[in-house]
């Protein structure tokens, strides 16, 4: 009995690297974990299971900026991974590194996958695409600012939940009535640059930065500091004085307070749906986000956060086939419209949005189509096409800190943001410079 | 009458300290090198091209008031923690020197905090601070005081300072407890015999012959707070609110690796090298004078 176990155990382990070699091995790093990495271990495991000549060996490195972080290191080892999850604000530093990625488009044409670039919609394929119309990056996860809205805090301060929140004038009016109703919380924000000041310069159709937001050139420069960005942040500045806006830290740590129906109003992607649908414990509305009414061309459209998949360089060309495989896979509408109605990210392509429309899951789901009008309602201008900026994930830390300034009172708006053009400005150079 | 051990040769000895020699060449020098060779360049993140700027990236560095305020930031820092985890330690000590029931417990349960990593200590102490759901900050407000970390800066501070001199705590009173132990009785029961009280001795006796001990702490904890703080900056408040925890490591830490400016980066550690070399010389030359060993 032993003796055969162990025979068994031992025929077993030579069999393994057998089998293993008969399938061609591709690895992709992301950034998800919880209930999102589970929903992408099982797209893994529904792609190995549909064909037999490729195996995905998905893995997870941490959040964005680590996982972005762990791909260049490896890359730097010579261990790069097939297939790398870039976040938004890491696009300009990939597009810059032509020896280290291979174009989605190139990478599509060789394998010979099926695989139609004009299938996603304009507003996330134009933050992935050359100005030539060649697709770089695979769009992944997209998702775009919303607000959130909790009924029931509302009616307990007195206010009518279904008051108009669309423009911003409506809500400071309605702040006031919450603080006066002795609401605690009235508004509190995510991603407060990616918010007040990426998304609101695209929804009021002022420019971020100049050619063209950095799509036109490295040799771009930050115009954040200009009146409709400055008048908006005075404005929270003054809630924030007046306890009506709630900071509670740069990353999305408002969303606890929100959860927990410690707030009114809250502003956030719209893929907090998975988690807000979860755990609130309170009658809950999406809204578009608000804008100035009058104020440039608003409403423009929004534009997206998220990431996209990256194929990097160096491996061998059998793999890159596997690679194709994958990457048609991920963008066939069933996938994608499984992905939009399980998280609340977009459905990027327009057939996946067709698809979740027909099986009545906005209808059963309220409110979970309105990212997607916000987004695809107007074309995009110049304006809000997206942000391809180097150093972006730095630059953002130094808006997070002068956003600070504004909140506690430190700085005016005006001095905050001059300030934070001027610091970005000196890492915009450099990034120039290490990319000449 | 000194009494020395001589090789006959060179080939034993040099034997002998090679592998020192060999960590350190490996570890060290090679490193240290490489940062600053690294320094001279503007480097693309893939390492695919580089410019070579000369001493432009220290040009630029100290052309950044930012980062010549991160000095002043690491200055307070440093001194704040290597007070907090110093002065307790001792305190500590010298009360646990003087049990003479149970003080194998107490010794031990001082210990533990140090086996706590840096990062998480962070995080258990963000837990109790958090303006929303911490412990501490929900007694403060019932005190009426409004604990709010994320945005006042000098609280931020405090919070860092105190999360990175906890643990520390346990590691200096190891050392201050076992230097207490080896100081001779015989000389504190003269001066106990000579009528001095417990403070007087400990200032006239003990704490001189302690000096050893303190200057070596001293020595550690400053490297310790320039260096190893990282892992509790990142988790409470990564560097903010604007830049009030922003110390000099921590900026090598963003700008190389969230920035990808890999030139600037190792710029700075450059920078820091000569930072710390500098103090630990004057650390040496000065401050030892006074220590009796």
């Amino acid at each position: 009995m032993k003796k055969s176990l162990i025979g068994a155990l031992a025929v077993s382990t030579m069999m393994t690297p057998i089998a293993a070699f008969a399938q061609t091995e591709v690895q992709f790093w992301h950034a998800f974990t919880g209930r999102l990495g589970e929903l992408v271990k099982q797209q893994v495991a529904d792609f190995n299971a549909s064909q037999g000549d490729y195996t995905i060996v998905e893995s997870h490195k941490g959040n964005y900026s680590e996982t972005l972080n762990s791909g260049i290191a490896a890359f730097r080892a010579g261990e790069q991974p097939h297939i790398l999850m870039v976040f938004e604000v890491g696009t300009a530093t990939m597009m810059a590194a032509p020896g280290a990625t291979r174009p989605v488009y190139e990478v599509m044409a060789q394998s010979g996958a099926k695989f139609d670039p004009d299938a996603y919609i304009g507003a996330v394929k134009g933050y992935y695409t050359t100005t030539g119309g060649d697709m770089l990056s695979l769009p992944f996860n997209s998702s775009t600012p919303v607000l959130w809205v909790n009924r029931d805090a509302m009616e307990a301060a007195g206010v009518d939940p279904d008051t108009d929140l669309s423009t911003w004038q409506n809500v400071g009016a309605t702040l006031d009535a919450l603080k006066a109703g002795g609401e605690e919380c009235p508004l509190v924000t995510a991603w407060q640059s990616w918010i007040h000041l990426e998304n609101f310069s695209a929804y009021h159709d002022v420019p971020f930065a100049s050619k063209d937001n950095g799509f036109a050139g490295t040799d771009t420069e930050l115009m954040l500091n200009g009146a409709a960005q400055v008048a908006h942040l005075t404005a929270m500045g003054e809630w924030a004085a007046d306890g009506k806006f709630i900071y509670t830290g740069r990353r999305n740590e408002g969303g606890a307070n929100f959860r927990a129906g410690d707030c009114a109003l809250f502003t956030e992607s719209s893929a907090g749906y998975a988690g807000i649908s979860s755990e609130a414990e309170f009658k809950f509305d999406v809204r578009p986000l608000p804008y100035w009414e009058g104020v440039g061309n608003s409403p423009q459209n929004t534009i997206i956060g998220g990431a996209s998949l990256w194929v990097m360089e160096g491996h061998e060309d059998a793999e890159y086939k596997g690679v194709g495989e994958f990457l048609s896979f991920l963008s066939s509408s069933d996938v994608q419209a499984a992905w939009h109605q399980n998280t609340g990210y977009l459905p990027i392509t327009a057939e996946a949005g067709e698809a979740t429309k027909m099986a009545g899951f906005y209808e059963q789901n309220p409110g979970t189509d309105i990212a997607v009008i916000q987004m695809t309602a107007k074309e995009p201008t110049a304006n809000s096409k997206g942000l391809r900026l180097g150093s972006f994930d730095q630059i953002r830390g130094i808006i997070d800190e002068e956003l600070e300034g504004i909140w506690s009172g430190d700085k005016t708006a005006q001095e905050a943001m001059d300030s934070a053009k001027e610091r970005g400005d000196a890492l915009l150079r450099r990034f120039e410079a290490a990319n000449r | 009458m000194e009494k020395r051990v001589t090789f006959r040769g060179w080939l034993l000895p040099f034997l002998l300290i090679a592998p020192q020699v060999v960590i350190s060449l490996v570890f060290f020098f090679y490193p240290a090198g490489q940062a600053i060779w690294q320094s001279l360049f503007i480097p693309d993140p893939f390492g695919l091209s580089s410019q070579y700027v000369g001493i432009g990236n220290f040009e630029y560095l100290f052309g950044d008031r930012f980062y010549l305020a991160a000095f002043g930031t690491t200055a307070v820092f440093s001194i704040l923690v290597t007070l907090c985890s110093m002065i307790p330690a001792l305190f500590l000590a010298v009360v646990a020197d003087r049990l003479i029931k149970g003080s194998g417990v107490y010794r031990t349960l001082l210990i533990w905090p140090y086996a706590v990593a840096p990062a998480v200590a962070g995080v258990l102490w963000l837990f109790m601070f958090n303006t929303r759901v911490g412990v501490i900050s929900w007694y403060l407000g019932t005190l009426g005081y409004d604990w709010n970390h994320v945005l006042n800066g000098g609280e931020a501070m405090g919070l860092v300072v105190v999360a990175s001199a906890w643990g520390r705590i346990s590691y200096n009173f190891l050392f201050f407890f076992a230097a207490l132990q080896a100081v001779p009785r015989s000389v504190i029961e003269a001066a106990a015999i000579d009528g001095a009280r417990f403070w007087r001795r400990f200032w006239t006796i003990v704490l001189p012959l302690l000096s050893p001990t303190t200057f070596f702490l001293l020595v550690v904890n400053i490297v310790y707070s320039f260096f190893e703080t990282f892992g509790v900056i990142h988790t409470i408040t990564a560097g903010g609110p604007q830049q009030s925890t922003t110390i000099l490591v921590y900026k090598v830490f963003s700008d190389g690796f969230v920035g990808q400016d890999l030139g600037s980066s190792s710029a700075q550690s450059v920078v820091l090298l000569f930072v710390v070399g500098a103090l630990t010389i004057i650390q040496f030359k000065f401050i030892e004078k006074r220590v009796h060993y």
